[in-house]
């Protein structure tokens, strides 16, 4: 089972799933995420994972499912993708709320209307304000070893928060990789069993998921912003023992490249951001002072990091694989508010595609930077490779 | 089988309150290793008001269209970590259960994951103030149908929640009313021995959204079975069971004129309600007498 093995993203991160002893996964069916819950199914039936299934109806059954067996203090799965995520939308604060260290996977997809099953990033972007921790993962490798890293930041005490894992539909669920599978005893050095007070107890009996007036509700909701924002650091001490005992490290929230002296940085999120760091090599050797700055986590947001990175940037770009109609992409909205915080004030530039699975060419990576470097642009947000004119004449 | 610990206490529900009594007796029966899950509705609204938990067992609030999934999880993180002898229970109204929550309830029975779902039934979306539900009956008016003059308030009948749950196959469902509570216990008692999932749809007045005093609940709730408007049955291997064929009913307008909900109801109106209940007798003649 362990070694290196030629496998898809959705195979990936259920493998990490299995190496984490997920002991209750329940989940229900929407492409691109099958995979991942086909192979889960496979390993319950044959013994390999001591797990118990539940064939939910509905995504939103998966997570109340997910919801109800992380109270007992079992070590909660579930996994999804657009219309799915969103239909269990109200569920998602409830389990934040309620501060239950679920992990989910997401297979980012685009969300109706018009239909599609291809990838981009509405879908989980739409629920930024959920309350849960969202990563999002570059390659089938980081997939895997971020399932299992996943519950070490979702059950640690001074987060307690559910996680939300983010792969691009396709371009990482079913696109085949080399993928080292860790041994079960690294990953069981590494992640204890989940041991927790916060849970139903039958010699303890406690209410959970409660109702909380005005005189205190905020409160609660103070807290579990503190929690949020200790992920920031939480993250990197679970990777620090992860390289330690796995031997393998994905950093922190941010993974930046050649940013250090950049003039010219581009934001991206997920697969797209290899792409982007081959165009900056591309452009060091032309002589220009490219930067790349791949956000590993969305929320919290790394606002100080993120600013640091930039530091020495005369403009920056946001590639961003949705749009928040009548706005612009909402990774660009975030990053603005960093960079105004920071005190940081450069041009920002919004570069929205990759909407409904278009593909975004290192050609067009290479037409942002351009963009940049001119200042060439109009307004702030341009649309990759692709304009439409307005259907009102 | 009555115990005399208090498991349900404290709480906000209004005086009469049907659902609160059949909570109580429920957690009566089944004690204190109850795992309880309630979504949105009064019996979660009046007892999870923090600081003060009105439950001595242990409960969780479910999203209003999750009973049936909380209650899977439960089992299923019970399982994992090991526990043993205890009860999974779910309790939700009657728009948690005939409306919103339906397609839980159905994944529910459909996995036949052990535990005893709780329907109490007070015939409208009470918690929210009294707007109709899949399980209001003819005649009643709501806030969201309201009888206003030339109107009888809601035209449309129960649904069949009862025949609904048993067409699923499941080991063992119930009716029970609280004015007939040593029946309701009883089924309580009798569902928590079954392995896997079963159903008690219990109808409880609300005197606030019925328009009854509070000192009525019982005597109402034992009319509704008393006139044959409501009827006492049960569903196991695979058939229905009567419990009560009452040699002939009590009147129909009794029962339905002390009610402020049915006030507006002429007596045309009432000889309706009475020819829908003998069409559901009719239906149900079929039914074993039970043990």
């Amino acid at each position: 089972m362990s070694g290196t093995r030629f496998i898809s993203g959705d195979e990936a991160f259920a493998q990490g799933i299995r190496l984490a002893r997920a002991q209750v996964i329940s989940a229900y069916p929407i492409t691109p995420q099958t995979i991942v819950v086909e192979r889960l199914a496979e390993m319950v039936e044959e013994g390999i994972l001591d797990s118990r299934f539940i064939h939910v109806e509905s995504e939103h059954s998966a997570m109340m499912a997910a919801m109800g067996a992380s109270a007992m203090g079992a070590r909660a799965f579930t996994a999804t993708s657009s219309q799915g995520l969103l239909y269990m939308a109200e569920c998602l604060s409830y389990v934040a709320g309620g501060r239950f260290p679920i992990v989910m996977m997401n297979a980012n997809r685009a969300t109706a209307l018009p239909w599609s099953i291809y990838g981009d990033h509405r879908d989980s972007l739409s629920l930024l304000d959920s309350g849960w921790i969202q990563i999002y993962v570059e390659d089938a490798q980081e997939a895997l070893d971020m399932a299992i890293q996943a519950y070490a930041l979702a059950e640690g005490e001074e987060i307690r928060l559910p996680v939300m894992v983010n792969l691009d539909g396709f371009i990482l669920t079913h696109t085949y990789e080399p993928v080292d599978i860790p041994g079960q005893e690294v990953v069981d050095a590494f992640l204890a069993k989940r041991n927790t007070w916060d849970k139903l107890d039958l010699d303890k009996p406690v209410s959970m998921a409660i109702t909380v007036g005005p005189e205190l509700n905020e409160e609660f909701n103070i807290l579990h912003h503190k929690a949020s924002l200790r992920a920031l650091e939480t993250i990197k001490t679970v990777d620090d023992k992860y390289r330690e005992t796995v031997g393998r490290s994905h950093g922190g929230p941010l993974r930046t490249y050649r940013t250090d002296d950049a003039d010219y940085v581009l934001i991206s999120l997920g697969s797209i951001s290899g792409l982007v760091r081959s165009e900056v090599d591309i452009l060091r050797n032309e002589g220009v002072r490219a930067g790349a700055v791949s956000i590993r986590m969305m929320r919290p947001f790394p606002k100080d990091e993120l600013v640091r990175a930039l530091k020495s940037a005369r403009s920056v770009g946001v590639i961003d694989k949705d749009i928040s109609f009548g706005c612009e992409g909402t990774v660009y909205t975030n990053v603005n508010s960093a960079l105004l915080q920071g005190r940081c004030y450069i041009p920002a530039y919004d570069f929205v595609g990759g909407i409904g699975g278009r593909d975004i060419s290192v050609k067009d990576i290479e037409e942002c930077f351009k963009d940049m470097m001119s200042g060439r642009l109009q307004g702030s947000v341009k649309f990759i490779g692709s304009e439409v004119k307005d259907d009102q004449g | 089988m009555i115990r005399d610990d208090e498991f349900f206490y404290g709480h906000k529900a209004c005086g009469g309150c049907g659902g609160s009594l059949a909570v109580r007796i429920a957690l009566k029966v089944l004690g204190e290793r109850t795992l309880l899950t309630l979504p949105a509705g009064c019996m979660s609204a009046v007892s999870f008001n923090y600081p003060q938990m009105s439950y001595a067992n242990n409960a969780i609030i479910s999203a209003f269209a999750g009973t049936g999934a909380v209650m899977s999880g439960l089992k299923a993180g019970a399982e994992a970590m090991g526990l043993k002898d205890y009860h999974v229970l779910g309790i939700a109204g009657d728009g948690g259960t005939a409306d919103i929550g339906i397609q839980a309830l159905s994944g529910l029975i459909d996995r036949n994951d052990e535990g005893i779902y709780i329907c109490y039934d007070n015939e409208a979306y009470m918690n929210t103030g009294i707007q109709k539900s899949g399980l209001t009956p003819f005649g009643a008016t709501t806030t969201t149908t309201p009888a206003v003059p030339g109107s009888r308030g809601n035209i449309k009948q129960k649904k069949n929640l009862f025949e609904i749950v048993a067409a699923h196959g499941i080991a063992y469902a119930a009716t029970a009313s609280v004015g007939y509570i040593e029946d309701f216990a009883a089924k309580v008692a009798r569902a928590s021995e079954v392995k896997g999932t079963s159903f008690i749809h219990v109808l409880a007045p609300c005197p606030t959204g019925w328009g009854i005093d509070t000192s009525e609940t019982i005597e109402v709730a034992r009319e509704v079975v008393d006139t044959g408007l409501w009827y006492l049955a049960e569903y196991y291997d695979g058939e229905y069971h009567l419990n009560r064929r009452p040699k002939e009913f009590k009147d129909v307008g009794h029962y339905i004129r002390r009610q402020g909900r049915f006030k507006h109801l002429k007596d045309e109106d009432i000889n309706e309600i009475i020819r829908l209940r003998d069409k559901t007798w009719d239906r149900i003649s079929g039914f074993n007498t039970a043990r």
